[in-house]
């Protein structure tokens, strides 16, 4: 059996937020679960911030960027926030690079992303 | 006593500290690369030009580079892609792609790169008919041995990315081009139901072309058009002062001056 290149996990973390945890590759690939667990925060948990947690993420493509657009635009239909934690140095650059740093706000660790969410809820 | 207590001033041998890791009797700190570290354009805040390009580059020196998130128009996903000989593998596909890239472009418009490589800078002159040519240029965003992906800067008609990849379905390779994009500003907005036709000829060519340089010659072209955002994004419609086009027109109606600058 081979393990998955993405796993995501969905937490509500209460206050209509929602972090989704990224482990492992982001890349074309990983449309349909990011969409899946977008769905779940969304439809299941009623989530109207979104915190990306990117502290497990391995590898991400130019493909996988294009996800998080894909993401960011959905979120933006519904009016929900979406931010971001857990980038090293090398997928903070990169956000940084593409500018999605100025679409998903980046905080260095969850416990700043959750008191951003729940001071703007 | 060990040789290191009596004679402390004394540098460790590289052989000893080899020997130690390998025995697995030192710590050593893991610092982990991430696997996509040499495939991604330095971070840069504004675009530079070497100076063999700065003439064709006059659009792109100084320009930040946009995504879909600082373009003007609705946000669209482009796709083309054509089915190549089994024998060729997207790696092989990729590296020729990538080494030919200019010749594969429609005749009369000009790829000014020289290498397709992370960070790398590539003035580009589209013919937009009527004589004119717009000048503006592309960062290479991304590179690896499967794709590689340009990026546009402040100006250019699109704010965006473009990714041509290679990959094996039905065991076949794939050639495949896909852009998201939003047009840059109201005026390309405007221009958009003309543009979107130009750019349907020219990836379309481009991608008979790639298909034909690996004996395809009668490639069918599959394209695919997605409107992934309706909405425009007002707060950008002051991108307008970067426009390519007009900064194209206002260049070519320049140029006397600067040659009479140039002979003085």
């Amino acid at each position: 059996m081979t393990t998955p290149a993405l796993e995501l996990d969905v937490r509500p973390v209460g206050g209509a937020t929602a972090v989704i945890d990224i482990r492992g590759d982001v890349t074309a690939t990983s449309e349909q679960p990011l969409s899946a667990a977008y769905d779940e925060a969304t439809n299941t948990h009623g989530a109207q911030s979104l915190i990306l947690n990117f502290t497990g993420l391995d590898y991400m493509n130019s493909s996988g960027i294009g996800m998080l657009v894909t993401l960011l635009v959905r979120a933006n239909r519904q009016r929900q926030k979406l931010a971001a934690f857990g980038l090293t140095d090398h997928y903070r650059q990169i956000f940084e690079l593409t500018r999605l740093d100025e679409a998903i706000t980046i905080y260095d660790d969850e416990s700043s992303a959750l008191s951003s969410a729940s001071a703007t809820s | 006593m060990s040789t290191q207590e009596q004679q402390p001033v004394q540098p460790v041998a590289i052989e000893e500290i080899e020997l130690a890791v390998k025995e697995q009797t030192v710590a050593v700190p893991k610092t982990k690369v991430p696997r996509d570290a040499a495939y991604w354009a330095p971070k840069v805040d504004r675009l530079v030009v070497d100076a063999d390009k700065a003439a064709m580059g006059f659009n792109v020196a100084g320009r930040r580079v946009t995504g879909p998130q600082q373009g003007f128009g609705k946000l669209w996903q482009r796709t083309y892609s054509a089915a190549l000989r089994p024998t060729v593998s997207p790696e092989q596909l990729i590296s020729e792609w990538k080494d030919h890239f200019a010749s594969f472009w429609p005749k009369g418009n000009r790829f000014g790169g020289t290498l397709i490589a992370p960070g790398e800078v590539a003035p580009i002159a589209v013919n937009t008919g009527g004589g004119l040519k717009l000048s503006t240029g592309v960062l290479v965003l991304y590179a690896d041995p499967e794709s590689f992906t340009f990026m546009t800067p402040e100006g250019h008609m699109f704010a965006g990315w473009i990714t041509f990849s290679g990959y094996v379905e039905n065991e076949t390779t794939i050639a495949q081009i896909q852009i998201l994009l939003r047009t840059s500003d109201p005026l390309f907005e405007m221009s958009w139901p003309v543009m979107k036709l130009m750019e349907d000829r020219f990836w379309r060519q481009t991608m008979r072309n790639v298909a034909a340089h690996f004996g395809v010659t009668r490639a069918d072209i599959t394209g695919k058009t997605v409107c992934v955002d309706t909405k425009r994004q007002w707060k950008n419609w002051r991108n307008v002062w970067h426009n390519s086009g007009i900064r194209s027109v206002l260049h070519l109606l320049t140029a006397p001056v600067r040659l009479v600058r140039r002979a003085r």
